[in-house]
Parts: C-alpha cells; structure tokens; sequence
C-alpha cells in the first residue's frame, strides 16, 4: 500500500506548483504511470480520493495514462512491445534489451484555477526569472 | 498587453501557450502546466543528499531487499564475523516493529540502527536521512540498510544507496523473480539463499531463477550463498570486496555510482521531454 505515500508526494508538489501560480484552486492532474513503475493506478486512485481531502486539489481529478512496456534491443537495434516479466527482444529473444517506456511515474501536467490577472503575473515573473517547471 | 486579443503571446513565449505548451489554457480562467516530474521528486531529492553524504565519507551503501524470512539478517550476521576486521560495517535495520534485528548485529560489535516503520511498509530516503543522524559516518566503509521484508514497495524508493542486493531463498519458488518483476529488475546482484535446504527441495532450480532474472534484461549476478557455513558465503564477499574497489575507483575520479536500475526521477534528466 505505498500508492497512499506516493499519492501524498504527488500533492505536495502539487501544492508548490498551485502556490507558484497563485492558483486559487487545482482542477486537474495528470500522470503518466507505466505498469514497471511499482505503482498500481487503481490503487493509485483510491488512495487520491483520500490524500486530496481538504487540500487545494480537493476537487480535481485525476487522470492517469497508462504507457506500454517497450524495449530496444543492443543486439539487432529493434524496438519492441514486452510485458512486465519478459523484457527480451520480440524479434530476436536477446535479454540484452533497455527499457525505452514503461517504468514511468511521472506527474505529467496540472490544471489550474488562476483569475486572469494573478495570472499574467505569475506569467511575467517567470518569464523574467527563467523558472522552468522541470 | 490585455488578455483578451492575445497581443501578450510573442515569438518569446508562443511555445509556451501552444497546444500542449506550459501555459495553454484549457479552459476560460484555467491553466495547464506541464511538470514532467517524478511522483516521488521529494524522495529522490533526499536521496541524492544522502548519497551525497555516503560518498563524502567514502562509505558503500548497499540496500538489501527479499521477502520476509528470506535470511537478510542472518546474511549480515556471517558478512560481518567474516570481514568486521577488515572493513568497518555499520548497519540500519527496517521493520515494522521491534528492535531484534539490530540486537542481532549490535552483538556482533558493529553499530546498528532500527528504524521500525509502524506499518510502512517500506524505508524511505527521509526514514534514513534520520537513521545516519546517529551514525559517524566517518567511521564507516560499509553502510547495509535492511529494507523491511517485502518483495514490492521497497523497490520503489531511492534510499541514496550504491547498490541493490534482492535475496530469493529457495523455499520461497524460483519464479519469484518473474512474480515481482520491479523488485527483482532492481537487482545488482540476486543472492539464491538457504542451498543447504536444496538437497531436500527438489521443486527449486537454480538454473531456472537465474533464467527469470534474465528475461527481466537484467545482467545481474545469480549467486548462490548458504550462511550457515561460512565457506559458501565467498562468492558474495568476493562480490562485495569488488564493489569496495570499484566505489573507492569512482570515488578518486570525483564520481558517484547508482544502482544500475533508476527508479525513472533519475533518468528523466535525460529524457527529451523533460526541457521542451
């Protein structure tokens, strides 16, 4: 059950995110979870109906997209589809294969509630400081 | 520059309010921002302040991972009678409750730390941020951090260590490794524990838990180890005094090493998308 410590990671840099934006409210959250990751979506689900209560994203939802397992291989350079129990190459069968997707955990993208004028602010002040959100 | 015509987008930030940029907006009054960061950023920030300590003070962190039972402890036990005398070892113990196993190393006269997690199941780079608080790191080569027996969440979790050591006993199955393929994908080196007990267990092959391992593109090394006699255990000493060597050699080239499996926060610095 660490999708509930993962899930309160995930909104404390939310909460960053909402206050560097002056966002009055978070309206939506995306992230991009591959099955490698250790982390089980459903799960991951639940446990946001949970952690988000009483926070600045105590209304948003959460969208969670699903990336595929796919390997390239060192021995004959193919990319291919594998499962989480089998990371050889599909076309030659060689282990010697890297992981090119699907041990992702990452929060893709944030919706916020901003009134137009906090906004153009926050714009400008990041234009001006180069703050990237990296 | 108003809001409304959009005379505020210029060729300097057009990009940014694209389709897909980091300001477009979704909807009147909204706005998306693209973060591309690692769920357990917080984790990972920690653990690389940890790992910057260890390698300040020269120590090898290794993280030792199995399910319940599979004999890390008793592993550390015969590690430290067989080497206390040439490395200095210190030891943090995970578990949910008690402090048993860190009795257990602390009477073989090196320092051992619990952390009992209550019902984490997992150690975290915080949990062990505070652990090396009461540990001079000065005097240590060796760091082991006992994870809390459990096969799935601790593979999760950067703790700031070098290496990975996953345990596979050979009462629990050798299709282990494709049954938890993110603990075991982990792996620097997969220990095959308990072979005394193979004489008696005809269900475990060896071969066939190496071969697992394998299908998880992993290079690791599949050794086998029996504590209970302290001649079997050279494989894994013999894998352990290499590791020293090699972290003392990255260490004088002003390097760090990482398991050799990131949890993705790592290699997302890398990752085209992570600077649109």
């Amino acid at each position: 059950m660490h999708e509930l410590s993962v899930c309160q990671s995930m909104l404390a840099q939310v909460d960053a995110i909402a206050m560097q934006h002056q966002a009055s409210r978070v309206t939506g959250i995306t992230l991009q979870i591959g099955p490698l990751s250790g982390i089980e979506p459903g799960l991951l689900q639940q446990a946001f109906t949970l952690a988000r209560a009483g926070g600045v994203a105590d209304e948003a939802t959460l969208l969670i997209e699903s990336l595929p397992i796919r390997v390239k291989c060192q021995r004959c350079n193919q990319e291919s589809e594998a499962t989480p129990n089998r990371l050889v190459c599909g076309h030659c069968g060689d282990y010697h294969t890297h992981l090119i997707s699907g041990d992702e955990m990452l929060l893709a993208s944030v919706e916020l509630d901003v009134d137009s004028q906090t906004r153009q602010a926050a714009d400008e002040q990041t234009f001006s400081s180069g703050v990237k959100y990296v | 520059m108003c809001d409304t015509c959009g005379c505020n987008v210029t060729p300097g930030n057009r990009h940014l309010v694209a389709p897909g940029g980091k300001f477009s907006r979704v909807d009147k009054g909204k706005t998306a921002v693209d973060v591309l960061q690692n769920l357990l950023s917080e984790n990972d920030h920690q653990a690389a302040h940890n790992r910057s300590h260890f390698d300040q003070h020269g120590v090898l962190a290794i993280n030792l991972m199995s399910s319940p039972g599979a004999g890390k402890t008793s592993l550390l036990e015969k590690t430290i009678d067989a080497l206390k005398n040439r490395y200095r070892i210190a030891v943090i113990e995970g578990d949910l409750e008690t402090e048993n196993d860190a009795q257990r190393i602390r009477d073989k006269g090196v320092p051992a730390i619990q952390i009992t997690t209550g019902n984490a199941c997992h150690l975290d780079a915080h949990m062990v941020h505070d652990a090396l608080h009461q540990l001079d790191l000065k005097t240590i080569d060796i760091l082991f951090i006992e994870n809390v027996g459990n096969l799935v969440c601790p593979a999760s979790f950067d703790l700031g260590q070098h290496r990975n050591l996953t345990l596979l006993s050979v009462t629990e199955g050798d299709d282990k490794p494709a049954k938890y393929p993110v603990m075991f994908r982990a792996a620097d080196l997969v220990l095959l524990t308990k072979t005394d007990l193979l004489a008696v267990l005809d269900d475990f092959n060896p071969d066939q838990a190496t071969q697992y391992v394998r299908q998880l593109a992993s290079e690791a090394p599949v050794l086998r180890v029996n504590s209970r006699q302290a001649a079997q255990l050279n494989p894994w000493l013999d894998w352990l005094e290499q590791e020293v060597e090699i972290h003392r050699q990255c260490l004088a080239r002003g390097e760090s090493h990482r398991p050799a499996i990131q949890p993705d926060g790592a290699r997302l610095h890398q990752h085209p998308l992570a600077h649109p």
